[in-house]
């Protein structure tokens, strides 16, 4: 057997979707779905609950037959080559599936034997693993005591022992605290530093942007946009910049300062009196240089620069002109990164 | 085409690959167990309670019908234990294997490049193991309520016999789990099955006595066989007939059921 994907120069694709469609009853969950994940990429799909990213992935890691349309993951077709595929890929839900009677270390062990490794190396893996995502300590306890974060983690170990070309993230990070999110963000980036290929879906503009490099707005089952993560935002209207001057009275000359450069973005400078701010949306990291440099010529203090991602809500309105299809979660509240002046 | 199949035999299991695979399964839910010994508990006390329950409150009065009092309703009622648990134990392999398909673990199990009727073994026989240790205390407690063990190899007999009859029919509670909602409809539904095959049969009392319809029901009923079958072979009487009607309906419910779970199991959404 001889596949063609098999990594000559690393721009192969890695994951081909074509016209994919899946009803239940009466709901199109997939609609005519196409998307390409080229190798050693971190594809994004965005959009709101009910637009068909669960779907897309259960599909795609074989869970789920697709009603019409193609797929191949690592060149294996979902429907005609299953057993191949999942050699090949590993899952992690958006539910940990992670097995909470046992404990951390039994989870990996019996994954690494279900995949055919030997007893030994099984055992060596399950250490390994378990060490890198910093569950040593918690080995021998079931993974039903574990903190949310913590069996976040050793569903992404338990995804990750059968070296994957192609993993799978279900909303890796929905149902975590910020701090939990980033534990969890940061070993997606070391993964995808080892050169594996992702999917991932979310319903955060902001993991995305973290994460991907390429982005796939999905809503009602049918894509609604891609592109890479940079070009959509452009397309978005780009991040809102939040400038605070330690001392209140400087806000207006502040403010002055900001218009005098005449940025323009989707929308005008605003001054937000009761948050103590200053709101500039901006679209290139030129014009949030251009800000600092005009405050600091003003001589204005500064108590905070903080950046604010569009939310899945804004991006939906700028590139449909209606609102997300399904109501969402809140964006999380700490959505904007300071940035310390 | 040639291609393709080359590549479905590429990745086909082997039986090797089966056996490890239904192995690690197996550690996974016997390790269940040693997290949680309470699971244990119906094993352990089913056994204790209706052998206590149907010798001690209405042994008297069926064994005096009988002709042999409260000792000869021991004698009786014993083997229809037998079949009464692999019966009632059965169950658990539905309710278990549904409460894993509401914990994402099978999401997992159905994405691996494993057989899809290892996880299905591996559940089954786990609970086999549960029954023989429900069997153990079963004839402990039998002895020290006063059953004459005349016959050790035709006890043996009798419990292989229905360990036989209890793998067949926990396809059943298997497909009951992959295409019901939750754990207690499993239940329910069990108990809907149980109820009336438990006790419209000769476990518990003869059947002579019954109206003529239900006799016809209890005729056919296996767990009927099932327990005329250990009783025959345990305390002596008449065997071959009861044994390969209960032989029988093994091997049609398997023949049936298994496939019938396999394939629900592999097309769940």
């Amino acid at each position: 057997m001889t596949r063609i994907d098999k990594n000559p120069g690393g721009s192969e694709v890695a994951v081909t979707v074509r016209g994919l469609v899946k009803h239940y009853g009466e709901t199109k969950a997939l609609d005519g779905v196409d998307l390409d994940v080229r190798e050693g990429t971190v594809m994004g799909v965005l959009g709101p609950n009910g637009a068909g990213k669960t779907t897309l992935v259960r599909i795609l890691s074989t869970l789920l037959a697709p009603d019409a349309g193609q797929a191949t993951v690592a060149g294996y077709d979902v429907v005609r080559q299953p057993r191949q595929l999942r050699r090949v890929i590993g899952l992690t839900g958006q539910y940990a599936s992670v097995d909470e009677k046992l404990p951390g270390w039994e989870n990996l062990y019996m994954i690494g034997r279900l995949l055919d490794l030997p007893r030994k190396d099984a055992r060596a893996r399950a250490d390994e693993l378990l060490e890198r995502f910093s569950l040593t300590e918690a080995a021998k306890r079931p993974a039903a005591t574990y903190s949310g974060g913590m069996r976040r983690r050793l569903d992404l170990a338990a995804s990750m022992i059968g070296r994957p070309q192609v993993l799978f993230l279900d909303e890796p990070t929905t149902g975590l605290d910020p701090r939990t999110r980033n534990e969890v963000w940061d070993e997606v980036k070391r993964m995808v530093g080892d050169g594996v290929t992702v999917l991932l879906t979310t319903q955060y503009m902001e993991e995305a942007e973290q994460l991907a490099s390429e982005l796939t707005v999905v809503d009602r089952g049918k894509v609604i946009a891609n592109g890479g993560i940079e070009e959509l935002k452009a397309k978005v209207g780009g991040r809102t910049l939040r400038v605070r001057p330690a001392d209140p009275v400087q806000l207006r000359p502040l403010a002055r300062s900001i218009d005098e450069l005449g940025i323009t973005g989707l929308a005008t400078t605003t001054v937000d009196t009761e948050g103590g701010a200053v709101l500039v949306p901006i679209l290139s990291d030129e014009q949030l240089t251009a800000v600092v440099g005009a405050v600091t010529a003003r001589g204005i203090t500064l108590a905070s620069i903080s950046t604010e991602l569009p939310s899945l809500d804004e991006v939906f309105l700028s590139l449909t002109g209606h609102r997300a299809s399904a109501p969402q979660d809140a964006v999380p509240a700490d959505d904007r990164q300071e940035v310390a002046v | 085409m040639t291609a393709a199949t080359v590549t479905t035999q590429d990745a086909r299991i082997t039986l090797r690959g089966h056996v490890r695979h239904t192995g690690a399964l197996i550690r996974r839910n016997l390790l269940w167990i040693r997290q949680d010994p309470e699971s244990m508990f119906d094993a352990l006390l089913m056994p204790v309670v209706f052998t206590l329950l149907f010798v001690y409150v209405f042994g008297g009065s069926i064994g005096q019908a009988l002709g042999g009092g409260q000792d000869g309703y021991v004698q009786y009622v014993i083997p229809g234990m037998i079949a009464m648990m692999s019966m009632t134990l059965s169950q658990g392999v539905g309710t278990g294997f549904s409460q894993d398909f509401n914990s994402g673990v099978m999401d997992r199990f159905r994405s691996l490049p494993i057989g899809r009727g290892s996880v299905l073994f591996a559940k089954i026989s786990v609970e086999l193991v549960r029954m023989l240790f429900a069997t153990t205390v079963l004839m402990i407690v039998a002895v020290l309520v006063g059953f004459d063990i005349a016959n050790w190899p035709g006890v043996f007999a009798a419990v292989a016999l229905s360990t036989a009859f209890a793998s067949s029919i926990m396809w059943v509670f298997l497909t009951l789990g992959v295409i019901l909602k939750n754990a207690q409809s499993v239940q329910a539904m069990g108990f809907l099955v149980l109820f009336p095959l438990q006790f419209g049969s000769s476990i518990f009392a003869p059947t002579a006595s019954m109206p003529g319809w239900l006799q016809t029901f209890t005729d056919y009923n296996p767990l009927s066989t099932l327990a005329d079958a250990a009783r025959g072979l345990m305390v002596g009487g008449p065997v071959a007939h009861d044994l390969w009607v209960t032989l029988g309906w093994s091997v049609a419910i398997t023949a049936v059921m298994a496939p019938v779970a396999i394939h629900k199991f592999r097309t769940k959404n």
